[in-house]
């Protein structure tokens, strides 16, 4: 049976969002960033907004989402999503404009431009992916590296003294009188899948409402920047990211 | 709107311009000597008239990438910034040359290095002309060195940045930022429409419609294979700039012995020194360069065929000066004369710079 005839019979209980194209993806196994990608595609469709959407990608392995996700895009310099969006967005309040940051890119470089963009209450969405590493580069101490973790740039495990502490990005922009909505969310298990999609669409509608800022954290699995296979990954965020990265929603006004 | 004759500071005369040429957005950060752009606008409130967006930045990396954000969507996107401010923007600068941006940039130079001094300079000549940031690439330099042409050169900048989709400088100074003088206001020119953008510039992300693929802005490109002919193509665009978009000015003696080339507040004032020369009975010719990039080569060349040598005076240590030595291929004698860290040479110590070479 093909595809098609599949489709035909009527019984499909599941399928790619359409506006994800056949681009073969450059992510590794185990990944969280495929999951996010689908979420937004779903989404920006769900919501009717697949041609009013803007995208703006970032310098890490997010970059490439612009090969994926069939609407228009633009990518910023490192950490400079933010900036880009809040003009995209002034000069076309109807559309949908989101930007795409890895933890070095949000939290690091960009925090500048970030804390700035919620503080002046920019009606955009900042989706923020964490997972205590630069994977691009291949596996450096990020800002939010844990305290003890090992990464090839503190290969003994971060340390204070040396390192300083990892930063909760999301909790300081919950706090920024500009953000009307806050939450982070995580992508390993469909019971997570299923709350991080609520989430995102509530994010999407707030920003369209002219609400304010929104910031969503996905605390993130990096298989190869950890070093560990996929399954291993899952474990090691729950026991070890969650305790100090808790989810949920940390504002909603 | 029709046209209005003002008083008016440079900076305030860029800030007017933008309005009425249809800009629709400014986003800065203040710094000294440019912070009237920012404020008149403010004052003036474009967003309640014409529409047109202004932000103050946190930073000039910000500023500088909200005009990428901008420009991106084919919006008509300008900041204003100061030497130091404008170092720190070449990171959005060169990203913007490299995804073929559209965008004006005004640098209002004062002296440096470093935080230098918030008095006038010409010292950014080099930064500017040879593109300023990483990579093979130039930005269109137009050098004003009136009220007036700070008020014309938004329009004529934002009509070359949108023919090349490319960024462009206005390489102002402190002077010329400062100083009052008449100028003529052109009438209100409408902003264009998302249609008539979507239409104009059919690379705009501006969100995408089911008749066209998906338009994406970026300066990346990992297969260099593909990354060569992406440089093969900016340097073709390079080399039409330089052959449609040479301005300069050429004034004074029509039979000189000796010429000055000056841009900017440094011409203003070689002007005075061309008229002071002539009561003496020395000959001299002003070129003044209105294009730094692309830089009017042939016309200095032309000129070495006229004179004995050539004063190129700027208020630096040296910069365009290089320039006028290429376009020349050591024909004739070329001398330079600047004063710089914020310091403005007398038309009288420029004269008798100009006989000691005679």
């Amino acid at each position: 049976m093909t595809k098609e005839e599949i489709i035909e019979k009527g019984t499909v209980v599941y399928q790619k969002a359409p506006l994800m194209n056949d681009n073969p993806m450059h992510y590794c196994p185990g990944c969280s960033h495929g999951v996010v990608h689908k979420l937004i595609a779903e989404v920006i469709q769900e919501m009717g907004m697949e041609e009013k959407s803007i995208g703006i990608s970032p310098v890490g392995c997010g970059v490439f989402i612009y090969n994926y996700i069939d609407i228009d895009w633009q990518e910023a310099a490192h950490g400079r999503a933010p900036a880009l969006a809040t003009a995209i967005k002034r000069l076309l309040p109807d559309r949908l404009v989101f930007t795409y940051q890895g933890d070095g890119d949000c939290a690091g470089i960009g925090t500048n431009e970030t804390i700035h963009a919620l503080n002046r209450g920019e009606n955009i969405v900042i989706i923020y992916i964490n997972n205590a590493i630069y994977g691009m580069t291949g596996g450096q101490m990020a800002p939010t590296t844990l305290l003890g973790q090992k990464t090839v740039t503190c290969p003994y495990g971060r340390e204070p003294k040396l390192n300083g502490f990892p930063l909760k990005l999301t909790e300081i922009a919950a706090q920024l009188e500009g953000t009307s909505y806050v939450s982070r969310q995580s992508v390993q298990s469909v019971a997570a899948i299923r709350k991080a999609k609520k989430a995102l669409r509530h994010a999407f509608d707030v920003s369209m409402q002219g609400k304010g800022s929104c910031f969503i954290e996905f605390v993130s699995t990096c298989s190869s920047g950890w070093k560990m296979i996929p399954e291993k990954s899952n474990k090691w965020m729950e026991e070890n990211m969650f305790p100090y990265y808790q989810l949920g929603d940390l504002k909603d006004e | 709107m029709e046209n209005e004759v003002l008083l008016l500071k440079g900076n305030e005369a860029i800030a007017h311009a933008a309005i009425r040429c249809g800009c629709d957005g400014y986003f800065g950060y203040p710094i000294t000597p440019q912070s009237e752009v920012l404020e008149t606008l403010a004052l003036m409130k474009p967003w309640e008239t014409t529409g047109m967006v202004v932000v103050q930045a946190e930073s000039e990396v910000a500023s500088v990438n909200m005009l990428y954000g901008g420009g991106g969507c084919g919006k008509k996107v300008m900041t204003s910034s100061s030497s130091v401010g404008i170092a720190l923007m070449q990171e959005g600068i060169t990203y913007m040359a490299g995804a073929d941006v559209p965008c004006l940039i005004v640098n209002v130079q004062r002296g440096g290095p470093g935080l230098g001094t918030i008095q006038p300079g010409q010292a950014d000549y080099i930064q500017a002309t040879r593109g300023g940031g990483n990579g093979d690439y130039n930005v269109i330099v137009l050098a004003p060195n009136s009220v007036q042409e700070m008020a014309d050169f938004v329009d004529l900048g934002f009509d070359l940045a949108f023919k090349y989709c490319t960024p462009v400088m206005m390489l102002a100074d402190g002077v010329i930022g400062q100083m009052m003088e008449k100028v003529v206001l052109p009438p209100q020119k409408p902003r264009r429409t998302n249609e008539e953008i979507a239409e104009q510039c059919p690379w705009a992300s501006l969100g995408k419609p089911k008749t066209r693929g998906v338009n994406v802005i970026t300066s990346l490109e990992l297969q260099p294979e593909k990354m060569e002919l992406k440089n093969h193509k900016l340097q073709e665009k390079y080399r039409k700039i330089e052959e449609n978009e040479v301005r300069y000015e050429l004034t004074g003696s029509e039979n000189p012995e000796v010429a000055i080339v000056a841009f900017g507040c440094s011409s203003r004032i070689s002007q005075k020194v061309v008229q002071l020369a002539k009561e003496e009975g020395i000959e001299v010719a002003l070129l003044r360069p209105i294009t730094l990039w692309p830089f009017p080569y042939d016309a200095v060349k032309e000129l070495s065929k006229k004179v004995k040598s050539i004063l190129v005076v700027e208020n630096n240590a040296g910069q365009m000066v290089h320039d006028v030595r290429y376009a020349i291929e050591g024909r004739i004698p070329v001398n330079q004369y600047g004063r710089f860290g914020g310091i403005i040479p007398t038309p009288m110590e420029i004269l008798e710079v100009l006989k000691k070479q005679l």
